[in-house]
């Protein structure tokens, strides 16, 4: 049984861990939700997200700068890679899709790999963040803490933009039936780019904040894609709140379980998620019925 | 005929390799309510998707005020003052009555105020906070009609608005018809409470097997209990 502190630090990690994904999952699933395309290159994104911050990061050691020059370059990039290829597939079999975004992925992972190498590159933790803190009995390192409340503070302002605003309004119902969207007089293609960037932001945002506390290198988003996918089916497919709360437990889920035995992290998710399923097949906010 | 606002011209639509609409002609004056019945499969939603942009026909012209808009998209008619309430409803059941409202406002550009819907729609006012998927038949079809008004469509689409209703209902949204009939709206109803439709309706088009069987006048049609029985069935 492993003590208590290294639990308590578990749980932190999974806490860390759940708003990344919760972030990764929320582009994951409002892409799928509005656009119907399950993006296989988000994994990809993800890891290109982490590339950005490291190359701002080497040549002028801001991590401000880095986030903001980052966030740019993954929006030109998702309105690339819908105006360019996933545009030309809205019409097409969800297998044509899946191939379509998956080979994005991996022109993507390869280009990095032939511009940067293989190797593992290293994102310094911004000064501020440096440091551990001491949490009672417990010490943790500083910019994991922080970055709980930088992801925290992203995903608030994601829903305030989900359900505070037009753009918002327009994803939400965009989400739940598309075309009557058009019906009522709005161009839904257009809305379909906007969802289209934000959801690349999101996982980009994710690689950039990710960057300091894992090894950067090209497949790094490989294992995050797959627990993303888990998180929406346990959260519901096309649901904001279900991918929040879906990256919450499957982090937990992945932590926690590490303490006892890594290797098991993964098989416990996917049990978890394959009993959900049995017990509550649309996902616990996703409504029946809906594909 | 100059006056009218909506005009079908030989309109051909298919689905997939069905065809559906043969060489459907019809017209719809200003302010005129215009009933189109006919029996289940007799392409009478097809002709109204074919309308709002949402089937392109294969052929044959759709004009809109004297513009052609036969392979516009959707989102584009809606803009010119046409608006579809279409036989699901199809209200956003994750958004809030008065978010649905706000959404369908959006684009229009002479939209009608929030209060100015409610004074229509006194009972959208005591549920405005309430999510699409908890509203009754009624309401969820008193919220389609309203999304078409808050717009300001001068041309509305109604695909079956009575369908399933409770017959105090049927009668109440009956009336909702008549006034924005007398408001000067333009309608185009497809209905099978053939009863409710003739009630309020100036002209009626019968369509039988994707073909226009007859035309004329609800008093016409109701002294005609052979023509009835044959492409109505009632």
């Amino acid at each position: 049984m492993p003590s208590t502190a290294l639990l308590l630090s578990q749980a932190f990690n999974g806490l860390a861990l759940g708003t990344l994904l919760a972030l990764v999952a929320s582009g994951l699933t409002i892409i799928l939700g509005t656009l119907g395309v399950l993006n296989f290159a988000h994994g990809a994104l993800f890891m290109l997200g982490a590339y950005a911050m490291y190359v701002v990061m080497a040549h002028t050691g801001s991590w401000l700068l880095g986030l903001l020059a980052g966030g740019v370059f993954m929006l030109v990039v998702g309105v690339a890679l819908e105006r360019l290829l996933v545009r030309l597939f809205y019409q097409r079999p969800h297998e044509d899709q899946i191939l379509v975004t998956f080979g994005a992925g991996i022109v993507i992972v390869e280009a990095v790999r032939a511009y940067f190498g293989g190797n593992t590159k290293s994102v310094p933790t911004p000064p501020w963040g440096q440091g551990i803190v001491r949490l009672g009995f417990l010490f943790y390192p500083t910019y994991r803490l922080e970055l709980i409340g930088i992801v925290a503070a992203v995903l608030f302002a994601l829903y305030l933009l989900l359900y505070r605003t037009s753009i918002g309004l327009v994803v939400r119902a965009g989400i739940e039936d598309a075309r009557m969207v058009g019906v009522l007089g709005i161009n839904v293609r257009r809305a379909f780019l906007a969802v289209f960037a934000l959801g690349v932001l999101a996982a980009g945002v994710a690689g950039m904040l990710y960057a300091p506390i894992v090894s950067v290198q090209p497949d790094m988003g490989g294992s995050f894609l797959v627990e993303a996918f888990v998180v929406i089916v346990i959260g519901g497919l096309g649901s904001y709140p279900g991918a929040v709360v879906g990256g919450l437990i499957a982090g937990e889920i992945i932590s926690l379980t590490s303490a006892f035995n890594t290797a098991y992290s993964e098989v416990m998710l996917f049990a978890v998620m394959a009993l959900l399923l049995v017990l509550r097949p649309q996902g616990l906010f996703g409504s029946e019925g809906r594909v | 005929m100059s006056t009218s606002l909506l005009e079908l011209e030989a309109v051909n639509s298919f689905y997939g390799d069905s065809h559906i609409l043969f060489d459907v002609s019809l017209t719809v004056g200003r302010n005129e309510v215009v009933a189109l019945l006919g029996r289940n499969g007799a392409g009478k939603t097809t002709t109204l998707r074919s309308i709002m942009g949402l089937v392109t026909p294969r052929s044959g012209s759709i004009r809109l005020d004297g513009r052609a808009i036969a392979g516009l998209p959707p989102f584009e008619i809606a803009r010119l003052g046409l608006q579809l309430v279409p036989e699901e409803r199809a209200i956003f059941g994750q958004l809030t009555v008065e978010e649905n409202l706000r959404l369908a406002a959006l684009t229009a550009p002479n939209a009608w105020s929030l209060d100015r819907i409610y004074e229509f729609f006194p009972r959208l006012r005591e549920r405005r906070r309430s999510g699409g998927r908890q509203l009754s038949g009624g309401e969820q079809q008193m919220l389609a009609i309203a999304r078409a008004l808050i717009r300001d469509a001068q041309v509305i689409l109604l695909d079956e608005p009575f369908e399933g209703l409770a017959p105090l209902i049927v009668r109440d949204l009956v009336r909702v018809s008549r006034d924005l009939a007398a408001q000067g709206r333009t309608i185009l109803v497809v209905e099978q409470n053939v009863v409710a439709a003739l009630s309020f309706a100036d002209r009626v088009y019968v369509l039988n097997n994707g073909h226009i069987a007859w035309e004329g006048t609800p008093a016409a049609l109701r002294g005609d209990p052979a023509l009835m029985k044959a492409h109505l069935g009632v």
